[in-house]
């Protein structure tokens, strides 16, 4: 292709994209055939039941799990923040939220601060790593991404831990945080059918992509309330799963098919909910 | 002429330069769980002393080689059949008694066999010296170069990896590091107490520390201090010098957690 390519397309060219991405994880296909892309400020959640292969995929597009077979295509220079599910930090290694804030290559201070604060984790910069709680360490972790400066904002089950109020007033940062950087943000949530209500997309893998919408936010609606209850704010909306296929098929990996039980595929529940 | 005519300087200066790099090296070494492959790789380097007396080529420049290959090895079969520390067991002390078994067919060599295995600090010659501070000034200057990738991929691979840097090869860095330091603290050490001074000031320095930095010069300090503290133990009572500074490493490293003990009790108050 041409040694310099012109700025131009930019604007809407999917920021990273895979082909038929196919992942294994030891020896088990965790994903097959995916094929899927994000595009700049968009915010994309990926719902799954557990062994559905969400984290395999994040940690794909992340750059940490080499593909089987398939392929990813990450427009150039593109910048990635990853906050992952947990991080097993080794407690003899002394290091500071500050430290290892600066280990994302910010060498200024009060830039360092900053995006601690933004990340609703202030004040915690001389406090040991180790010492964190596990919401906090999570609220480190994505200070750390954002100080990537990050195109696209990879996180993996952010809200796992919190209650609704707290998933809720997660969603709105991360929206808000989107706004500001103008960053895509493809997130992985543990429950199959109350998203962030800002999601563009809501795609729900098991395997492979089962089935792929937007979110419907009902947040007008007496039954979310009933549901959700106030202080919510609007963050939170529900996803109707549309399956048009039986999951008595192809992949090789037996344990793939326990779905969690409140999530049949010819429900049922939430389009019950939705409605 | 001059101060370097004396053997005691001479030694001191050798323990000073290994300790120097052996600080911040054997902090990768404790927080990656790498004690036993260091082990290996200052094992193997019995291997390389022989083959260099047989090949007749400086033993620094043979010690090193055979160290890399045998890092290499172990790098690119674990995780297969066995398990890492299974590996790393075969390894060391296949090497070692490859060493072993090749010197004794070295004539002269068996003679010297103490030395390479416990270390001669006393009898450092100033070439040695050169290649002392030669290798530990290489193995430091790798770290220094490498200071923030090799953190990030010891802290969290899987965020240095999205963050577009390369674990593997921060590993390979690593490994060239400690093959160097095993080629240049052989003639202060030997063979098998190597190990002891990446492990002990580096696990001295952590019950003090605050940051990896602090972590990396307070070890670097640990071994500097234990280095002359043994030498003259060795010099006072005629205890075998290496064993001693390995000894006086150990107390620092109790000294050390006794006051970290006594802080937390003091700030608990």
């Amino acid at each position: 292709m041409t040694p310099s390519p012109p700025p131009a397309p930019r604007s809407d060219a999917p920021l990273i994209a895979t082909e038929a991405l196919t992942l294994r994880h030891g020896g088990v296909t965790a994903l097959s055939r995916v094929d899927f892309a994000i595009r700049p400020a968009e915010i994309v959640t990926l719902v799954g039941p557990n062994g559905s292969g969400k984290t395999s995929f994040l940690r794909a597009l992340a750059g940490t799990l080499p593909p089987a077979s398939g392929r990813i295509r990450r427009r150039e220079g593109l910048r990635m923040g990853y906050v992952p599910q947990s991080l097993a930090l080794d407690p003899t290694l002394p290091m500071t939220v500050d430290r290892f804030l600066r280990l994302a290559g910010e060498r200024s201070r009060p830039a360092r601060d900053a995006a601690l604060a933004r990340a609703g984790a202030e004040g915690l910069s001389e406090r040991q790593m180790s010492a964190l709680s596990g919401g906090q360490f999570q609220r480190v972790l994505l200070a750390h991404a954002l100080l990537r400066r990050p195109d696209l904002l990879l996180l993996d089950e952010p809200t796992q831990g919190l209650d609704q109020p707290g998933a809720a007033a997660f969603y709105r940062l991360v929206a808000e945080l989107r706004d500001e950087l103008g960053c895509a943000v493809l997130m992985v949530s543990h429950d199959l059918h109350v998203v962030m209500s800002a999601s563009d997309r809501v795609i729900c893998l098991n395997g492979h992509i089962c089935c792929e919408g937007a979110p419907t936010v009902v947040a007008a609606a007496p039954e979310y309330r009933a549901l959700f209850g106030m202080g919510t704010g609007g963050a939170l909306a529900l996803y109707r799963h549309e399956h048009d296929h039986a999951h008595d098929h192809d992949h090789d990996h037996a344990h793939g098919h326990a779905h969690d039980p409140d999530h049949a595929h010819d429900h049922g529940p939430a389009r019950e909910a939705a409605r | 002429m001059s101060l370097l005519d004396d053997f005691v300087v001479r030694a001191a200066l050798a323990g000073l330069g290994v300790a120097a790099a052996a600080g911040p090296l054997g902090c990768f070494v404790v927080w990656r769980r790498m004690a036993y492959f260091g082990d290996a790789t200052a094992h193997a380097a019995m291997l390389g002393v022989a083959l260099s007396l047989a090949a007749d080529i400086p033993v620094f420049a043979g010690v090193l080689a055979v160290a890399l290959a045998v890092a290499a090895a172990i790098g690119a079969a674990s995780g297969r059949t066995y398990a890492a520390d299974t590996l790393l067991g075969v390894a060391a002390h296949t090497s070692l008694a490859a060493g072993l078994v090749a010197m004794a067919f070295i004539p002269g060599a068996r003679m010297d066999l103490s030395a390479w295995l416990f270390g001669d600090i006393l009898a450092v010659s100033r070439t040695d010296l050169v290649a002392i501070w030669g290798g530990a000034a290489a193995a430091l200057g790798l770290l220094a170069w490498r200071w923030n990738g090799l953190l990030s991929a010891t802290l969290a691979p899987e965020l240095a990896a999205a963050e577009g840097r390369d674990p593997a090869r921060e590993r390979l860095i690593l490994m060239l590091a400690l093959a160097l330091l095993v080629a240049a603290a052989l003639k202060v050490v030997g063979a098998l107490l190597i190990t002891s001074l990446l492990v002990i000031p580096a696990a001295a320095a952590r019950a003090l520390a605050r940051s990896p930095e602090g972590m990396a010069l307070g070890a670097a300090a640990v071994g500097a201090l234990a280095a002359t503290a043994g030498l003259a133990a060795s010099w006072e009572w005629d205890a075998p010098a290496g064993p001693s500074v390995v000894l006086a490493a150990a107390g620092l490293l109790l000294a050390a957690n006794l006051a970290a003990g006594l802080r937390r009790a003091l700030s608990a108050r």
